[in-house]
């Protein structure tokens, strides 16, 4: 029986306050995975997530114009893989929508393909100054 | 100048603000909301991050979404809003004084609720010697300019403070593309909740240096660096323990401080955390002004936030309408204070002679408190002389982490008056197997 | 355009000086190294005005601040400048023995000015209620007080602009060449001519005279470091000095004329011109010398501290009227303590000497003593608070509500003479950002009007000097710069 560890991860559980400190370890043979140090089945499954697919929250602004502000701001409708984050973020670095936005409606569907929508978290009306400061900024 | 009244007059259009609005008008109530921004919402639009409305809405809202669900709200009701106001006077007799662009306005309200929040500790105040360049923020006033005027205040950061402000930025300012050198803390933990610690520093790998702090600003017309040292456990650094940063900008999250200068005005006396004395009824000193969110103290929940605020619109609301509800200028109001391990509690006193009807419509009395330092495996106890009324045992308790205690209907029986009422901790001895509920 | 008169140096003496000038039927031009006036020693110092029985007999210090003291009244009537006389206490604690307190006593009555020994704790107390119980005895002064020394250099350098003198700001002199008749002054970029100069360029005075070949003196920096304290509404009522040490009065406790509470400064002399740094050390030693004075100091309630620093002769006093060596320069210059206290009397001592040197002088018929009184909307009645705002709305907007400033006061601050140009010059002409929260809250606003109304972007906006920019770009540029626009607005992809 072999028993090496292919890979580990050591994870501090964020579900509740007692912050467990779990360990996740995945075995070379057959690729089981052992937890150990977690509290509860909610820390199990997230410490598992930690391991296999991390995923996170995306919250941030983009562009508008418009409104009496110059962002708006955004985030993921669910988490989207760890890794994902920076090209999401170049990618909402580069539009610009127009106003009125409303706070739950889509900025971009299913980014990058990966399931989650990005979408306002403000509502922000035209706003008539900025209307004629964009037009004559033309 | 403008002469109007109102049953609740609410100074704050916040998340205070807004769930005592909702409550007051609830009632029954003539509620206004006056508010110096050009909309509502408070420090909620420029938190742009998740994590608000879990308990309130089953939900992990971003600030403004959560703000935009009590706005919605309000305008199912009909709350009379006042923006781009500023509140510069109040009186005891409850007459309010504020300036906009229409002029003076002039508002006699039956009752108050203050919500005005707090301002963020600034570098004078904590001492930080060295050039006063452009480039040192607090936080939020960096939050400010990334979120909501839309500019970078600088490209390379340190960050003093490990509050969740500072932690929020550090991350937030890594997805805009700066860099985060380190972030530095006095204290030996973490000042923040441990969800950010891990989400926002060890994401990134930015680094915390605990029990460090900042000993010199460099660059005298704009930050060039940066120099924490290590402290020993009297804060004193020490010397030869010095680091250098390149960096262009200092962000300061070293603390909130509620901002009652205008509370003040009105005779409202201070406790030593700057919040108003208040009893179980959230009532101040000046009869019929109530308070509630980070104005009375700060908070790290907006959902006690606006649990708060609620009791605070709710009790406003009664006072209006005729209800005398206890003072804390009372002779029945016993203090209520810190003990060992506990670094402020809420409410300052409470009244122990209490209608019984008042008592069975306002429900349990509520206990806030910060404990001064991480501790484990603590019972919290509340005594009165040497009558135990309370015991509760909490496996984990941060000083970054509000804990909210409620007493039994007869907790307050036979009060002994003339002692106060004591709240502090005592460890769980060892061998005590007994059962223990696990901290929820 | 050749000028009679070049002063170099926009500081309390050099504004001083020009609206001296201003008065007579002359040209002249203000030549200003950084970008606003009072930027240096001017508006990093105590903002005391001296009784005048300190200074050492027959110096130029004392014959000045006697001068100058009783004029302050007057002029700071006419030009609405924040001025109160509050007292002072030089405080003799026990084991110092009052033989110094007694000598300032001497100095006093032969100068004419008011002052009285105190010995009776109780009557002390009663003056200065939390002042140390170590005190033995106090020289009391009921003509010292205290005055804001930026907004005094402000109004005097409006009044003298609108009386008809130039201001010229980011000008540092690098070379001045004598062609006898006038000299030509090379700032970076521009070069001006002056029939004569007035050197008022406080720590680089040296280097002006040096420029205009008078090598006869020479500066030394002399670092002063201050802890200021919030607003504590009569917690300390005069201005105290400690017995003074060889390098300075020593470390004070004073209100200032706005109401906050300042400790300081110490004294520690250095090399660079440039570091206005506070240290470690310093602020301690500042702390431990206010808690002499009084000891229950609310350190809690510090809001800041900074640095000045004094510009020190190398015959530690003023150096004041025509050079020896260069004929129609001349020099006012090694002002430091008690400088302030003294600028008014300085400019009357160079317009003597003007007239000394030959050069006439012809009043002018016209001369406008005041300027247009700011409006300070937190010292207004309710009433006229109302009346303001129906007639400007931008009086309805509160910037920074710490000092309860408006929006209006910050344009007029702006748009006044010799205006605002940065955030730290609607700083210290509107006190915006100079509270508790030391411009967290205003900060954004601020720069939001002064882009508007100078008509620039945004990212422009610096807090005083050039290399002081606020911003390093748009939120998005740095993952994506902007690029160019299609016709309908849309980014167009690079």
């Amino acid at each position: 029986m072999n028993d090496a560890v292919k890979k580990q991860k050591d994870v501090i559980c964020i579900i509740c306050p007692n912050s467990c400190a779990i360990t996740v370890k995945q075995m070379a043979d057959g690729g089981k995975l052992i937890i150990e140090g977690q509290g509860c089945n909610r820390g199990e499954t997230y410490a598992t997530d930690e391991f296999l697919a991390p995923k996170r929250t995306l919250a941030t602004t983009v562009r508008i114009r418009g409104a009496f502000i110059p962002l708006l701001p955004v985030r993921s409708s669910v988490p989207v893989p760890k890794e994902k984050l920076n090209d999401i973020l170049d990618l909402l670095a580069r539009i610009e929508v127009q106003a009125p936005f409303k706070c739950g409606a889509v900025v971009v569907q299913n980014v990058l393909g990966l399931g989650a929508d990005i979408i306002a978290t403000r509502t922000l009306p035209v706003d008539s100054c900025a209307k004629v400061a964009c037009e004559l900024k033309q | 100048m403008k002469q109007t009244e109102t049953d609740v007059a609410i100074i704050g259009g916040g998340p205070a603000g807004l769930a005592a609005a909702v409550e007051a008008d609830k009632a029954g109530c003539k509620v206004m909301i006056i508010e110096r921004d050009d909309g509502l919402g408070g420090i909620l639009q420029q938190c742009i991050h998740p994590g608000f409305g879990l308990h309130e809405f089953k939900e992990e809202l971003a600030g403004p979404e959560y703000a935009q669900r009590y706005i919605d709200m309000l305008e199912k009701a009909k709350i009379e809003v006042m923006l781009g106001t500023m509140v510069l006077d109040i009186t005891p007799k409850k007459e309010i004084f504020a300036i906009n662009e229409q002029g003076v306005v002039k508002v006699q309200a039956k009752a108050i609720v203050l919500a005005m929040g707090c301002r963020e500790r600034t570098r004078g105040a904590i001492k930080i010697p060295g050039y006063r360049p452009t480039g040192v923020y607090t936080a939020g006033t960096a939050q400010r300019f990334v979120n909501i005027e839309g500019f970078m205040p600088g490209t390379r950061y340190v960050i003093l403070g490990s509050g969740d402000i500072g932690m929020i930025m550090a991350r937030r300012l890594t997805w805009e593309g700066a860099k985060v050198e380190a972030v530095v803390e006095i204290m030996p933990y973490p000042s923040g909740l441990v969800r950010n610690k891990v989400q926002c520093l060890d994401d990134y790998g930015i680094p915390l240096y605990l029990s460090h702090t900042v000993v010199r600003v460099h660059g005298k017309d704009r930050v060039t660096g940066i120099t924490i040292a290590r402290v020993d456990e009297n804060w004193k650094m020490v010397p030869g323990t010095e680091m250098f940063f390149n960096c262009d900008t200092l962000l300061l999250s070293v603390g909130l401080i509620p901002e009652n200068e205008v509370s003040k005005k009105a005779g409202i006396k201070l406790a030593k955390t700057n919040g108003p004395e208040v009893n179980q009824f959230l009532q101040t000193n000046v009869d019929g002004i109530f308070a509630s969110g980070n104005v009375l103290q700060v908070h790290d929940l907006v959902d006690n936030v606006a649990m708060e605020a609620k009791r605070a619109g709710i009790m406003a609301a009664m006072y209006a309408t005729g209800v005398r509800l206890p003072s804390i200028n009372a002779t029945d109001a016993v203090p209520l204070v810190a003990g060992n391990g506990i670094g402020y509690v809420l409410p300052n006193k409470i009244n122990t002679n209490v209608d019984q009807a008042l008592a069975s419509m306002i429900g349990p009395v509520k206990v806030s408190l910060r404990v001064k330092k991480p501790v484990d495996e603590m019972y919290v106890k509340i005594k009165n002389g040497t009558n135990e009324i309370y015991k509760k045992y909490s496996k984990h308790l941060r000083p970054s982490e509000m804990a909210i205690l409620e007493l039994a209907k007869d907790a307050l029986k036979g009060i002994d008056k003339t002692q106060p009422i004591e709240v502090y901790l005592e460890p769980k001895p060892a061998k005590d197997v007994t059962t223990e509920a696990k901290h929820e | 355009m050749l000028y009679d008169f070049a002063i170099i140096g926009a500081g309390v003496t050099g504004t001083a000086i020009a609206r001296e000038l201003s008065k007579y039927k002359v040209s002249a031009i203000v030549i200003e190294k950084l970008s606003d006036i009072a930027c240096e020693t001017s508006k990093a110092n105590s903002g005391i005005i001296h009784a005048g029985y300190d200074a050492p007999e027959n110096s130029l210090k004392a014959k000045m601040n006697v001068r100058s003291n009783p004029l302050y009244d007057e002029v700071c009537k006419e030009l609405y400048i924040p001025f109160k006389r509050l007292g002072s206490f030089v405080v003799a604690l026990a084991g110092q023995g009052t033989a110094y307190i007694e000598e300032l006593y001497q100095n006093g009555i032969e100068r004419g000015i008011p002052v009285e020994i105190i010995k009776d704790l109780a009557q002390i107390k009663k003056m200065e209620p939390n002042i140390s119980n170590e005190v033995e005895a106090v020289l009391h002064a009921p003509t010292a007080g205290v005055i804001s020394p930026f907004m005094l250099a402000i109004a005097l350098a409006e009044n003298a602009n609108i009386n008809g003198v130039d201001f010229v700001f980011n000008a540092p002199v690098q070379a001045i060449e004598n062609m006898g008749r006038f000299f030509i002054i090379d700032t970076h970029g521009k070069s001006f001519q002056a029939k004569a100069i007035i050197n008022a360029a406080g720590l680089y005075a040296d280097d002006i005279s040096k420029m205009a070949g008078d090598e006869s003196f020479t500066i030394t920096p002399r670092k002063g470091e201050y802890v200021l304290l919030d607003k504590l509404s009569d917690f300390v009522r005069k201005v105290l000095f400690p017995v003074p040490t060889k390098k300075s009065k020593g470390i004070l406790v004073s209100p200032t004329v706005d109401g906050n509470v300042f400790l300081g400064p110490n004294a520690r002399d250095q090399d660079s011109k440039i570091d206005n740094s506070t240290t470690l050390n310093g602020l301690d030693e500042v702390i431990d010398g206010g808690r002499k004075l009084i000891p229950g100091i609310p350190l809690v309630d510090s809001i800041t501290n900074f640095a000045g620093l004094r510009a020190v002769s190398s015959i530690n006093d003023f150096i004041i009227g025509e050079s020896k060596v260069t004929p129609k320069l001349f020099q006012a210059a090694g002002i430091q303590s008690p400088g302030l206290s003294s600028c008014l009397g300085i400019a009357e001592e160079i317009i003597d000497a003007i007239k000394a040197s030959g050069i006439e002088l012809k009043l002018k018929d016209h001369f406008n003593p005041t300027r247009e009184k700011p409006i300070v909307f937190a010292e207004l009645p309710w009433s006229e608070r109302d009346a303001l705002v129906q007639w400007n709305k931008q009086f309805g907007h509160i910037i920074c509500r710490c000092e309860t400033v408006t929006e209006g006061e910050i344009v007029q601050a702006i748009r006044r003479p010799v205006g605002a140009r940065t955030v730290d010059g609607v700083k210290f002409r509107t006190r915006v950002g100079m509270g508790r929260c030391q411009g967290g809250f205003c900060t954004p606003r601020v720069i939001k009007i002064l882009a508007r109304e100078l008509g620039v972007e945004e990212e422009e906006i610096v807090k005083r000097e050039p290399s002081t920019k606020y911003f390093f770009g748009e939120t998005k540029e740095f993952r994506h710069p902007r690029t160019a626009r299609g016709h309908n607005g849309e980014v167009l992809q690079p």
